[in-house]
Parts: C-alpha cells; sequence; structure tokens
C-alpha cells in the first residue's frame, strides 16, 4: 500500500466520508464521480454512521502474506445505519460465537502495516456491541 | 480559569493474568502478586498499538467536551511506543478526529510521564491564551522483555485531556516539574526492550522524585493531604504508589479509585493519566485531586485538580475506564499473548 | 455478422507443471488446436490470461506467444476479465470472426500459477484492493460470505456444497486432462482444512497450471478444415459490482443473471433447451449460485437440486462432466477456453465415459471475481 494510494483513501478510512449523491440521494461509499444509480455527477460529503448490523460473515484462515500473523480472524459485511454495505474485520470477537443479525460499531484500527519499515495503515473494524 | 473541558480513556479488551507468565518462567506467581501487588494486566490486540488508543481515548475526551474539533489548536501525544520513530503519533490522530489542520501537534517522551508532559504543555499554550482548546494525551502499549521482571505489568491503555477555559469540569490550580538525570530505566534506539537498574528504579529515581515533586507542590500550593479528596501517582506496580503516598502523608483510601494497576498493569505514559480518568469518573463537585507522575531518567510531573459542578454533565457521556477495566475482558495464555506482543520470530 | 464455428481444440493437463514455463504451456494447448483443427495459418489471436504480471512477472502476452508459437507478424492481444479471461478471450476472437475482420482465429488462455508467488494475493487483485483486499479478505473469503448468506437465507446445507465437489471429482476421474482424478466422499470435504468459514479446502478449486486453445472460423467455410465442427449459437457478457458489498442482494450473482438471460435472448432458447453446462465452480458454492441464476433452478434451491442428483452426469441437467474447475483444475486464465473443449467434445460424442446422452446444446459460464463480471457461450452441435 503505497504512500499517495493510501492517502487518498484517508477520509473514508478515517472518518467513514461518503459521496451522497444530489439528485436521488443514494449514498456512495467511497465517494465517486458518477452516481450508480442515477448516472448524476453532484454530491454532498456525508459521514457514515458508526453503528452497523451483520449481514454475512466468514473467519479468514489462509490469508495473504501481510495478515498471515492476525490469522484466525473475522471478516463481515457490516449494513450500517442508513443503507450503505461496506467489507470490514471483526476485532476483539470470540470467532465461534458470530451469526448473522449482530449488532456492531466501528472503531479506529490499525489494518496493515507496509513491512517492517514501511507505513503503518489505519482504518476501520467492527467490534460487538 | 483554566482545566479540563473534557476527558477520555481506552483499555483494550485482552488481559493475561500473572500466573500465566509466571508458568513459562517457571516463577512463583503468589510470591509475584504479593511483591507486585498486581494481578492481572492489559494487552494490546495486534491492531491497536498508540495511535489507536490515543484515537479511542480521544473521541471520548470530544464527546465529553463537546467542542468543534476544529477548535483544538493543538494535539499533543506522550507515550513510550509511538508506532513510528519519526512521524507524530498526532498527526495520524488529528486525521482520524477531523481536527486541524490548523493545529501544533507533537509527540512528546520521558518514558512514563510523557502523557503528563503532554498534558503539562496543552494546558499551558491554553492559559497562555495562545488557543481555545488544547489536547494532551498518554497512551502507551508498552514491551517488557520476556523473562524480565517489567513483563508482569508493562501494558496498554490511554486517556486523554482536552484543556481549554469555558465549562472547564476541573480546573488545574497549581503544577511543578522536577527533573534530573538519572540512569534507572532507558532504550537506546533501535533497541527492542528497554533496560533497567533493578533496585537503583525504586529510592533514588521513582521515590526521590516523585516524593519531593509532591513535597514541593504541597508547599507551593500551600495545601495538606487532608484537603484532597483523591491522591493519583505513576503506578508502576500496585506497590510503589502505595508507599509514595504513604510518605507524602496521603491515606489508602484517598489512592484507591485511581489505583487501577493491579488489574490494568503499568500503562507507562498512560499510568497516572488514566487513573486520572478512574477518578474523573467518579468525582463530585468540589473535590480536590493531587497527581504526580514519574518518568524515568528521570521526572516527574505535579498538577492539582478543583472539579468543579460541569463534572456531573459529562461523566456519562462517554465510555468510563472502570467500564472497560472490569467489564468484557478476553484473557489470554502466553503463546496468543507473545504472538500479539510480536516476541515470536517471523520468516520474512 | 457471420455464424461462427468452433473447429479445433487443444490443452495441455492442468496441474502442476513445473517443468513447463508459460509459454511453453500456451504453446502445447495452441499447437493442439492448430494441428486439430487442420488450418494452415491463423489471422489473429487471443491469449487470456489473468495475472501473469504477478505470478511470473510477464506481461504483453499476446506478444510474447505470438512470437513462441512461431507466428510473428500475426497481431496477438492479452485480455483479461479475472478468472473470465478465457471466457473473454473467446468473446473476443468470435466478434473478429463474426464481423469479418478474420477468418481463422485463435483463443486461447493459460495461467502459470506455481512458480512461487503470493496466489492468495495474485487472486485477490480480481476484488476491490482498497474496500475489500484491504481490509484482510481473500477470494475464498468472499464466497465463503456469500455460502454464509445464502445458508441463512434459504437453508442451503453445508453438505450441499460438499456434494458439488463430490459430483465433480467423480466426473473428473474420467478426464484425462484433469488435475485431480480421485473420487472423494462428502465426509473428506467436511474434515478437510479451513480456509475461510465455512469453505474448506475440498470446496477450492485448486492452484493450476495450465493452457487451452480453441480455433473459431466462419461458419460457411468450416466444413473446409473438419468433420466436426461446432456452432456458436450465442455468447454474452455483463458486468456486477466489483465489490459484493456494493450488490443489492449477497446471494444473487446479477452479473451471471444479466449475461444468461442475453445469452439465451440471442439464441432464442430457454434454460430447460439446454442439455448441459460447464459452470464456474471456483468454489462449491459458486456453482449452485450460478445455476439459479443461469435459471436452471428456483433462486434458492440450487443445493437441494445437487442432493436430488439434478445435475450428476446422469441427471437432468449436468453440470460440470468436465470435472469443473474443482477436479479439473482452475489454472485461472485457461478455464474459460477449457470450459469451451469441453463443450465441443460433448457435442461432437467424443467425451467418452462423460458423455451426455443426446448432447445438442451445451452452456459455458465464465466468471471473474465474485462475480464481477460473466462470460456465457451457447454452443450447438450440427
Amino acid at each position: 500500500m503505497i504512500s499517495p494510494r493510501y492517502h487518498r483513501e484517508k477520509p473514508q478510512r478515517y472518518r467513514l466520508e461518503a459521496g451522497k449523491c444530489n439528485s436521488c440521494g443514494y449514498i456512495s461509499f467511497p465517494p465517486r464521480l458518477i452516481c450508480p444509480k442515477c448516472k448524476s455527477k453532484e454530491f454532498e460529503t456525508v459521514n457514515l454512521s458508526d453503528k452497523g448490523t451483520i449481514k454475512t460473515f466468514t473467519v479468514i484462515r489462509v490469508a495473504s502474506d501481510i495478515f498471515a500473523l492476525q490469522t484466525p480472524f473475522a471478516v463481515a459485511i457490516v449494513e450500517l445505519n442508513g443503507g450503505v454495505k461496506l467489507t470490514t474485520q471483526i476485532a476483539d470477537v470470540d470467532l465461534d460465537k458470530l451469526k448473522i443479525g449482530q449488532k456492531v460499531k466501528m472503531v479506529f484500527r490499525k489494518i496493515q502495516d507496509e513491512g517492517k519499515s514501511g507505513l503503518h495503515c489505519y482504518g476501520y473494524k467492527a467490534v460487538l456491541v | 480559569m483554566v482545566g479540563i473541558v473534557g476527558y477520555g480513556s481506552y483499555l483494550p479488551r485482552y488481559r493475561i493474568k500473572v500466573e500465566s507468565i509466571a508458568k513459562e518462567w517457571g516463577s512463583d506467581p503468589e510470591a509475584l502478586k504479593r511483591g507486585l501487588q498486581l494481578f492481572e494486566k492489559t494487552v494490546p490486540g495486534l491492531d491497536e498499538d498508540t495511535i489507536t488508543i490515543s484515537v479511542e481515548a480521544a473521541k471520548g475526551a470530544l464527546k465529553r467536551a463537546n467542542i468543534n474539533p476544529k477548535e483544538i489548536g493543538a494535539v499533543y501525544i506522550g507515550s513510550e511506543s509511538h508506532p513510528y520513530a519519526v512521524k507524530p503519533s498526532g498527526t495520524v490522530v488529528i486525521d482520524a478526529l477531523g481536527i486541524g489542520p490548523h493545529v501544533h501537534v507533537a509527540s512528546y517522551e520521558f518514558a512514563c510521564k510523557a502523557g503528563t508532559e503532554a498534558m503539562y504543555n496543552a494546558y499551558a499554550l491554553v492559559k497562555a491564551d495562545e488557543m481555545k482548546y488544547a489536547m494532551g494525551i498518554g497512551a502507551d502499549t508498552s514491551q517488557g522483555a520476556p523473562g524480565d521482571a517489567l513483563e508482569y505489568s508493562a501494558s496498554a491503555g490511554g486517556a486523554a485531556f482536552i484543556m481549554g477555559k469555558e465549562n472547564v469540569v476541573a480546573e488545574i490550580l497549581f503544577t511543578n516539574s522536577y527533573t534530573s538525570d538519572t540512569p534507572d530505566f532507558w532504550r537506546r534506539e533501535h533497541e527492542y526492550y528497554p533496560r533497567h537498574a533493578g533496585r537503583f528504579t525504586g529510592e533514588p529515581a521513582y521515590f526521590k522524585h516523585l516524593v519531593t515533586a509532591g513535597k514541593i507542590l504541597l508547599k507551593k500550593s500551600g495545601m495538606k493531604p487532608e484537603d484532597f479528596k483523591y491522591a493519583v501517582f505513576h503506578m508502576p506496580n500496585g506497590k510503589f504508589p502505595q508507599m509514595a503516598g504513604k510518605k507524602l502523608g496521603f491515606t489508602k483510601e484517598q489512592l484507591e479509585t485511581g489505583w487501577i494497576v493491579p488489574w490494568m498493569g503499568n500503562t507507562y505514559s498512560g499510568s497516572s493519566p488514566t487513573a486520572l480518568a478512574a477518578v474523573l469518573d467518579v468525582a463530585e463537585p468540589g473535590d480536590k485531586i493531587f497527581m504526580v507522575s514519574f518518568g524515568s531518567g528521570a521526572g516527574s510531573d505535579g498538577f492539582i485538580y478543583n472539579v468543579t459542578d460541569k463534572i456531573k454533565d459529562v461523566q456519562d457521556k462517554a465510555v468510563k475506564l472502570r467500564d472497560m477495566l472490569d467489564n468484557n475482558k478476553i484473557y489470554l495464555d502466553y503463546g496468543e499473548y507473545a504472538k500479539f506482543r510480536e516476541k515470536i520470530i517471523l520468516n520474512e | 455478422m457471420r455464424e461462427v464455428a468452433v473447429i479445433g481444440t487443444g490443452m495441455t493437463n492442468f496441474g502442476e507443471l513445473w517443468g513447463k514455463s508459460i509459454k511453453d504451456i500456451f504453446v502445447e494447448a495452441a499447437l493442439g488446436a492448430i494441428e486439430s483443427s487442420g488450418v494452415d495459418h491463423i489471422d489473429s489471436i487471443y491469449v487470456g490470461a489473468m495475472s501473469s504480471g504477478l505470478f511470473v512477472g510477464q506481461e504483453h502476452l499476446g506478444a510474447v506467444m505470438a512470437d513462441y508459437l512461431g507466428q510473428n507478424p500475426v497481431p496477438a492481444t492479452r485480455v483479461e476479465s479475472a478468472c473470465a479471461s478465457g471466457g473473454a478471450s473467446f468473446r473476443a476472437a468470435y466478434h473478429e470472426v463474426a464481423s469479418g475482420a478474420s477468418d481463422i482465429v485463435l483463443a486461447g488462455g493459460v495461467e502459470k500459477m506455481t512458480d512461487g508467488a503470493d496466489v492468495t494475493e495474485a487472486l485477490a487483485t480480481a476484488a476491490d484492493q482498497d474496500y475489500e483486499v484491504y481490509q484482510g479478505v481473500t477470494f475464498p473469503g468472499l464466497y465463503a460470505m456469500i455460502a454464509n448468506a445464502h445458508m441463512h437465507e434459504f437453508g442451503t446445507k453445508r453438505e450441499n456444497l460438499a456434494q458439488v465437489a463430490v459430483k465433480n471429482h467423480k466426473n473428473g476421474f474420467n478426464n484425462p486432462n484433469a488435475q485431480f482424478r480421485s473420487k472423494i466422499t462428502v465426509d473428506q470435504v467436511l474434515n478437510s482444512t479451513l480456509v475461510a468459514d465455512p469453505l474448506r479446502l475440498l470446496d477450492c478449486s485448486p492452484v493450476s497450471d495450465g493452457g487451452a486453445a480453441v480455433i473459431l472460423c466462419p461458419m460457411d467455410i468450416a466444413k473446409k478444415f473438419t468433420g466436426t465442427p461446432v456452432r456458436v449459437k450465442a455468447t454474452s457478457q455483463a458486468s456486477g459490482t466489483i465489490a459484493l458489498h456494493s450488490r443489492d442482494s449477497l446471494t444473487t450473482l446479477d452479473s451471471v443473471k444479466t449475461a444468461a438471460e442475453k445469452a439465451y435472448k440471442m439464441a432464442g432458447l430457454k434454460p430447460a433447451d439446454i442439455n448441459f453446462a460447464e459452470v464456474h465452480d471456483c468454489f462449491t458454492i459458486a456453482e449452485i449460485v450460478a445455476t439459479e441464476e443461469l435459471g436452471f433452478f428456483e433462486k434458492g434451491k440450487g443445493g437441494a437440486a445437487v442432493e436430488e442428483g439434478k445435475t450428476a452426469l446422469d441427471g437432468l441437467i449436468p453440470i460440470n462432466t468436465s470435472g469443473g474447475l474443482k477436479s479439473k483444475g482452475h489454472p485461472v486464465g485457461a478455464t474459460g477456453i477449457a470450459q469451451i473443449i469441453e463443450l465441443y467434445e460433448q457435442l461432437t460424442g467424443q467425451a467418452g465415459k462423460r458423455q451426455v446422452k443426446d448432447a445438442k446444446i451445451g452452456l459455458a459460464q465464465n466468471m471473474g471475481g465474485s462475480g464481477a463480471s460473466c462470460v456465457i457461450n451457447i454452443l450447438e452441435a450440427i
């Protein structure tokens, strides 16, 4: 995750900033140039809710090298209040106790390291509430 | 009036008991628990570090202060475990919280008292009318070398304090600092674990600086130990702060609320700051709080706080330290702990 | 547009081909197709490959393969649509012939996955890098989430997934090119190592090397070259959202549904008209969901269909008679072409012990990512 690419996504990774279409109200996360629903190009910046529900999940047991030390870990698709869905890890959780429908809140965690000397890359994870 | 307008704290959910560590090294857990007055400590998750802890603690502080983050003019973070040796932890924290960009940011280092250093400088800037609000954070994910005495106590946690002049919940009445070149504990650049001088860390270091700073603070303020409801000291283990309190004339009851080390461990730069947060979580208007930190190398920072009636408006606005300390704990065995603390050599 | 025929096929064994480079593999498959078709020249070459850059450090595969096939200065282009690269390669070749731009076109696909790259990382490039992969999810993880959602919503059973793998291994046992020619049981699947809950090792297609190629020409000159041409009845492609979480439903593969509708329309056919199909079983759950989107079974009933034997070799609609990706292997870029080859062999009565009775119309569904792209080809016996 080289610096400019990581840096560009920070408003989304750090603050869950999304783009709300001025025409149809559809919220794109991350923000886009064209609304996927109505093709309009005017947006308003909004912050997503930090509360949501697990729609589906899995436990990753074989990961790429970057995440090898963290396995096994839970990943889920969470639907935040307001309807936007995102993919996120579930932190600090008993992997056997995960269920579709559980409530979560989003927290700030370190997502990955760029090797031993590169950047610490931060972002959002979910924890059960 | 200048003082704390908002505060927050954060502890990870993971814990490891003294027994689990003692087992690995063939040590007697009961003797250790008696000697250190410590039973278990917090362990940061693989995805937690001083930056993430600072963000969560600061979120609590912002909730309690109820101010626009953009009005904060400085964010200082004191830690022994800043994730970067060069790039202040505060640069990530401000972005995460929507603070800045018109903001001063710096990292502080002074072993375990870096947190109170950050708090002191935040306070001083507001007092000097340089800015409306300034935040000082003490947070750490300190490491103890395997098999070393410090492995039982080095833990993770932090607290954040926003200083201001409006809606102050705890006014800062007096401060002082006492520093000398004392080689009790240090870490050389590029070394992974710190070194310490064994029993030398006691009398010539911790007690000399903390107790002396405490005595000077009392003199400066003209106050007596009996005037205070709470006393908070740096807690490298359970025993030292109790001994220090006694030397300064404080009772066990005055120390009790802030004496969270037996279940938290030594959160280094987060030690006295988290204890202060625990006290503020339950304090009443009019309570006076006496706080002295200690950082190896060595020095102590002293603060006297007067809790105002605004405290009751904010206590419930964010999570409380005791809640995180007592509930939802996840216990690790030594293997999991070693993996979390990256003490295992990987093939890279 | 002209009608197009497949007149020759060639493929390598799929498996761990330690002694063969990506060039060796593609050339072997391509020569097989050229020789079996009887053509004396080629006008154009398409090479489907997902990630030759990450796997072997080589891009510009079109140029590489034209060179090594001894076909300079024939134009050659690399086509990429993740795991649907092969299908997309076939589509590109089809259009070049159908439009009249060329007469003889080679559509090939290849992947060399065992040269030491981080396969998990390379395959994950088919997903959303910044919002799925950054978080730590893997490709199996995405399909595992689809599986959990499908099981939760429709009551699909964990055993149904295993039954897909068992069936495909039973079929692959009779495929001389298959990577695994071994029968397995439901128990073996359920006890294999967990990869991403609930998916286990035997729910996942393997890491494979392999190449496959076919030759296309206009229908009206096909008989000049071979006595067994097969007609391309329809071809279609559709895109879906790159990220699984962007979809309205987590149990529907929209791109498959849309591509299927377009293909059936182009062919003037209904799902019931299809005699057999090669379906993209990168993971067992993918086959179950795809058969629903292809209209073979009602939404949610794909799992029960496997259990009831409807997709077995002697069932209502045999799925993955080749062994599927699971047993045949999944050298990513080659898969889409290998599917076409299975259709060809079935439609020309050359499938041996895998032969479907009265095979007249076959469908190949090739899919990229977690359903972000889908290519469907329908072939008809002449």
